[in-house]
């Protein structure tokens, strides 16, 4: 099938190592906490139970209590101690549990980490990841569901970093660690049992790339997370139907690769944002309009955005579904500009 | 609780308790409080005239100021909210860029790298996190210093505080948390602050000392300050120190005070003054007089001066600043506004 050529070969070439997303994750903090002293972990229960998603499991082991350090369940305090401990040169790299959970840290994370550098003039750096996890579970409702980034997004001073496959999140993280801004690292909670090649070596993946996981010449896909592999999976049936889908992936929302989807834009002339956070000020919103200012030319069908629906997260399981993008709307929204 | 005081209004003082404070100490000590209010004074005026913004005056905290920073050693870390000029002055924080601080120039607040002081700090009680965070850092690098903040009555309300001093006893952190509490918080009394008769007992529920000093005695602020700085450096045991002050002017100058403050409590506040005290002593003990008092105020009412001179003639910051210091790279959403400021900057220039 002409399909499979079209998927990244590194991502699913079964002759090489393969890891889970969030074992990526862990070989990255493994990797960061030995090349450098400086970088430490802080979170709830993520010493000796690893986390609520094992991200964390086995570093206590490892690299003792100093370096991986289980807080009380104060989020306030441990990110802005975070702050202040990356202000005199540790690069702590903090977990919530839950993005909802990083509302309580908003005036550290806003007020404080973005703003340092730029009320200091550049004496005073943050480099400090806020690692955190959203988007849909399986039924999590309301207050441990949400997508988030665009209110990171909105904010000066900060990165915004969404891997979408276990390679990514390795490398990705690795930078995220090394940089000396403040960076908002969001996983995705049903990304973590997803499994994907991950080299064994030192990799890292510049901040600002985006990545094509399909090419093709007849719709760009742009979407990230969680809606990468749904994309993905869309692309597969419609390439069934004839058509033939591009999925870029920025991976970075902030910075953001917009080279690679005006490239893609021009090239396919037809495009189909998808993000899993609510429609209203979302990031695909702000996508939408670089690309109608910059691209607007090249474009053959108003932009379409499939987008979760301006409500909270339902709790029941069939609700929770056709709150956010399915792989059906996908495929019905590319029919749309097609 | 017991209030610390070595000093009393009077100028009556416990011989003892003074034994280890240098003469030479007690006079930098005074010269900096006088100092740091005509700096203040000054700063009200200029305020007045519209050649400064708004500014939230010290006075009547000179003695808290003052004590608190000359307790601190090199390699120790001070991180003020935003009522300690006189800490500033005193870790060699100039005044001319405080003036261009609250004068509205960023660059005021830049503070020079080889100073361990951090940036003044407008959100209440923000900081208090930052001090736990830097104690952690102090603590798994194994350095000998400690973290000295420094804070209001209305900071003990916030989360932030309870937060952090919860981290500090819990992880025995070499943090010094202290509270000036000037009884005011905007125009909220402590009485309404609080059910609590002091802010220094909060200290109980983290396992922590808790203390209660005179916050306009310099000598027990400053002798109080360096013991627990002391220990918290070398035996890991944070503290909670408050300063029993009082803040005699407005909360700032977009305040008015007598909308809320009885006059007869400022006349029974002006009695303890902080910087009277000390002169008694001076006179007292070494040999002051009114004229060297004259000569001293006479010395730093120029050096005010010449930082005023130099504030008001220092530069205005250009427009493509603003983008400066906001990434370690620039992103193209920042560069494409810069090319767009530039554009704007140079058409100006034109016309």
């Amino acid at each position: 099938m002409t399909v499979k050529t079209k998927t990244k070969s590194s991502e699913s070439d079964s002759s090489k190592r393969m890891l889970l997303y969030r074992e990526a994750l862990n070989e990255a903090l493994k990797e960061e906490m030995k090349r450098d002293s400086t970088v430490f972990l802080m979170g709830e229960g993520i010493a000796e139970r690893g986390g609520s998603y094992k991200v964390t499991v086995d570093l206590l082991k490892e690299f003792g209590p100093e370096r991986v350090i289980d807080t009380p369940i104060a989020e306030a305090s441990f990110v802005g101690a975070g702050v202040g401990a990356a202000i005199t040169g540790m690069r702590p790299v903090v977990e919530i549990l839950f993005i909802d959970f990083t509302l309580l840290t908003l005036d550290q994370v806003i007020n404080q980490a973005a703003k340092y550098n730029f009320m200091t003039g550049g004496i005073g750096k943050v480099p400090l990841v806020l690692r955190t996890q959203g988007g849909v579970g399986n039924g999590l409702a309301a207050q441990h569901s949400q997508s988030l980034e665009a209110i990171f997004y909105h904010i000066p001073g900060l990165r915004v970093v969404m891997p979408s496959s276990p390679y990514d999140a390795k490398g990705l993280l690795k930078t995220a660690i090394r940089a000396d801004d403040p960076v908002v690292f969001i996983e995705h909670k049903l990304l973590y049992m997803n499994e994907g090649h991950v080299p064994q070596d030192d990799y890292t993946i510049d901040f600002g790339k985006a990545d094509i996981k399909r090419t093709g010449s007849d719709v760009t896909l742009v979407a990230w997370s969680n809606m990468v592999p749904k994309s993905l999976a869309a692309a597969e049936k419609l390439a069934q139907q004839g058509i033939d889908v591009e999925v870029v992936d920025p991976r970075t929302l902030n910075p953001l690769d917009k080279k690679t989807i005006l490239d893609s834009v021009r090239k396919t002339e037809h495009v189909v944002i998808v993000q899993e956070a609510i429609r209203r000020g979302g990031i695909a919103s702000d996508i939408a309009s670089i690309i109608q200012q910059q691209a607007f030319d090249y474009l053959d069908a108003p932009i379409e955005i499939v987008a979760g629906i301006n409500t909270p997260i339902p709790f029941n399981l069939n609700l929770e579904k056709l709150s956010v993008p399915q792989v059906n709307d996908i495929i019905e929204a590319v029919k749309r500009v097609l | 609780m017991k209030l610390i005081q070595i000093l009393d209004e009077n100028g009556k003082y416990k011989a003892d308790d003074l034994a280890d404070i240098k003469e030479q100490e007690i006079r930098k000590m005074y010269r900096l409080m006088i100092l740091t209010r005509l700096w203040n004074d000054k700063a009200m005026s200029l305020q007045r005239q519209g050649r400064l913004g708004t500014l939230a005056s010290v006075r009547g905290q000179e003695a808290s100021n003052v004590g608190m920073a000359l307790a601190l050693q090199a390699g120790d870390w001070f991180v003020p909210a935003f009522r300690e000029y006189g800490s500033l002055f005193t870790l060699g924080i100039s005044m001319k860029n405080q003036y261009r601080y609250w004068g509205g120039d960023e660059r005021g607040n830049y503070i020079p790298e080889d100073k361990r002081v951090l940036p003044t700090c407008i959100t209440v009680g923000a900081h208090l996190c930052h001090a736990a965070g830097m104690a952690v850092a102090a603590k798994t690098r194994g350095e000998k210093s400690m973290i000295l903040s420094s804070s209001g009555d209305g900071s003990t309300s916030q989360g932030d505080f309870h937060e952090s001093l919860n981290l500090a006893g819990l992880w025995k952190l070499p943090v010094v948390f202290v509270i000036q509490n000037n009884h005011w918080a905007i125009s909220v009394p402590v009485e309404k602050q609080t059910a609590t008769k002091t802010l220094a007992e909060k200290a109980a529920a983290y396992a922590i000392d808790g203390l209660r000093v005179d916050g306009n005695d310099v000598f027990a602020v400053y002798k109080t300050v360096k013991e627990r700085a002391d220990i918290a450096r070398n035996e890991f045991k944070p503290a909670l120190i408050e300063l029993v002050t009082y803040r005699m002017g407005d909360h700032t100058t977009a305040d008015d005070a007598t909308r809320y403050r009885k006059p007869d409590l400022l006349k029974t506040w002006e009695k303890r003054d902080p910087i009277e005290r000390v002169k008694k002593y001076l006179m007292k003990e070494l040999d002051w007089s009114e004229e060297k008092d004259k000569e001293l105020v006479e010395e730093c009412t120029k050096e005010v001066e010449q930082a005023v001179k130099e504030y008001e003639n220092s530069d205005m910051p250009e427009p493509e600043t603003m983008f400066d210091y906001m990434y370690n790279e620039m992103p193209w959403h920042l560069k494409e506004q810069l090319e767009e400021v530039k554009e704007l900057t140079q058409a100006g220039g034109k016309k």
